[in-house]
This record gives structure tokens, sequence and C-alpha cells, in this order.
């Protein structure tokens, strides 16, 4: 039999809820603080997706030999995209999926795609690799490296793309 | 990931969040947010399905350039095909909530460990 949602629930899954029941479950009392705001900041585009320099982050690390590199923040080359990136160390519904297709969650070759097919003006020289992190201060801190480096590249749009 | 985000928008730069956590993206708060509901993992689309995988990469691209203002959440039309996955991630249940407490105590006596290690060099 087809297994559906049961529509007394919320379809989507609330991962806050999830996490917090499930590290209880372990015994930590204490649940994580998630970033939480109210507001958020806006920049309008002055710049069509047609013409635009877009640039990719993700949370996955390049591997090297068969280990992940170091977790730090990091640039690498877009092309040639990448044929394997480590993931094993992040969240992700290992008993549901894989992460054996890296476009399924870094779309590089998707991106060089759309700029020969002329739907955006060109993919980024680099991506950027941001780790995931407990401390928001370390984050934030990472956040303004990759903002230097999107300067430095003339960065025009910026898809973030967390596993 | 969504704090990176916001502060790209806070210094010019817009942006969009790809992903599948809709609560922890939401709660944040981002600028532009394309919501796959799928697990975990493959937020760009299921894997090798390059045809999926451009319609989502389009549609962020879309979005970066018809949202009017913050905080603006476009659910992909894209479905996973099964629902199974809904229930089995981070599950907590009768048959399973002793090996989780377990899992638990071994890993703070695991800690502890590491933490009187450290102390004592």
């Amino acid at each position: 039999m087809e297994h559906r949602p049961d529509p007394a629930f919320r379809t989507a899954l609330s991962y806050i809820d999830l996490s917090r029941r499930y590290y209880a479950a372990h015994g930590y009392d204490v649940p994580y603080r998630w970033a939480t705001n109210f507001d958020a900041p806006f920049t309008a585009p002055t710049t069509p997706p047609t013409k635009a320099n877009v640039a990719l982050v993700t949370t996955s690390f390049p591997v090297v030999d068969g280990e992940r590199s170091p977790k730090s923040v990091y640039a690498a080359p877009s092309r040639p995209p990448p044929v394997e990136m480590f993931t094993a160390d992040l969240s992700w519904h290992k008993g549901a999926t894989h992460t054996d297709d890296v476009e399924s969650y870094l779309p590089l070759q998707a991106l060089s795609e759309a700029a020969d097919e002329g739907r955006i003006g060109k993919a980024n020289r680099r991506f950027f690799g941001v780790p995931t992190r407990y401390s928001q201060r370390l984050t934030m801190a990472d956040a303004e490296q990759i903002g230097s480096w999107c300067r430095q590249d003339g960065v025009d749009l910026v898809l973030l793309i967390p596993l | 990931m969504s704090l990176v985000a916001r502060h790209l928008e806070q210094i010019g730069f817009p942006t969009v969040v790809i992903g599948s956590a809709r609560d922890v993206v939401e709660q944040c708060g981002v600028a532009r947010f394309l919501f796959t509901d799928f697990p975990l993992g493959n937020p760009c689309g299921r894997p090798y399905d390059r045809a999926m995988q451009r319609e989502i990469l389009d549609s962020a691209l879309r979005l970066a350039e018809t949202a009017f203002g913050p905080r603006t959440t476009v659910q992909a039309p894209q479905s996973w095909g099964d629902h199974q996955w809904r229930s089995s991630y981070m599950r907590v249940d009768e048959d399973n909530i002793e090996e989780l407490r377990r899992m638990g105590r071994q890993r703070r006596q695991h800690q502890q460990v590491v933490k009187e290690t450290a102390e004592d060099c």
C-alpha cells in the first residue's frame, strides 16, 4: 500500500522538533538553540540572472586522499566539477537516500550548462564551502570570508545549498 | 548556512537558499528560500535526475529575479515520489528508545574520557 502522510500533521518535517526529541531521548536535557530572527536583510538584484556571475556555497567538503579536507571555510575551482565530495559527517537522511551524485546538492555542472545556454551570465570561477558549526560566532567569521571572496570575484548572485 | 546568506544580503549580495529543512531556514530568516520537500541530502533534486535538477536550479534563478521582499519562500513543485522517508528520520519510539538512551550514555562517557585526558595534558 502506498504510504501517505497523515493529514492531521503538517507534511513538511520540523527538524527543530525532531532533533530536540531525538537528542532528549539520548539523555541530553538542554536543547540546541536555533538561530531565530523575525526580520531578514534583503538586497534587490541589479543584474538579471542572464547577465549575472553566479556562485554556489555548500556545506560539503572536498575529498583529499579519501579523507575530508580540513573543516574550515574554503574556496575551490568550479571547473572541472568535483566527482565526489565528503558528506559522511553531515546530518542528512542516510536511511532514505545517498549523496553519490554531487549534482544533487552542488550543481556545478548544471550551473556551467546554464552559462553555456545563456540562462545565466557565467558560473563563478570558484565555489565556496562553509562548515556546519554549532557556534554562530564562528559561522559569522566564515560568512565574512565568503563575502570577501564574492567581492574579489565580482559575484552578482549567490546560491547557498545546505545538505 | 542561513546566517551566511543573511550576512551576504547585508553587505549587498542577493542570495537564494535551496534547502529541505524548511523550519530551520525560515526560523533563521533569509531573503529568498527555495524549499524542496525532499529527505535531507539532495536539495537540488533526486540523484542522477538531471531534468529535475535543472528545473530546480532554474526555479532558484527565477526566485532571485522575482522575490520583491525578504522572507520569500517558494516551495518547488517537484516531488520525491514516495513519502516513506517522512516517518524514519530521527525516529524515536518504544522500539528504539532504550537503544538511544544507551548510545547517549556511551557518548557522554566517551566525552568525559576525552575531557579528562585533555585536562591531564
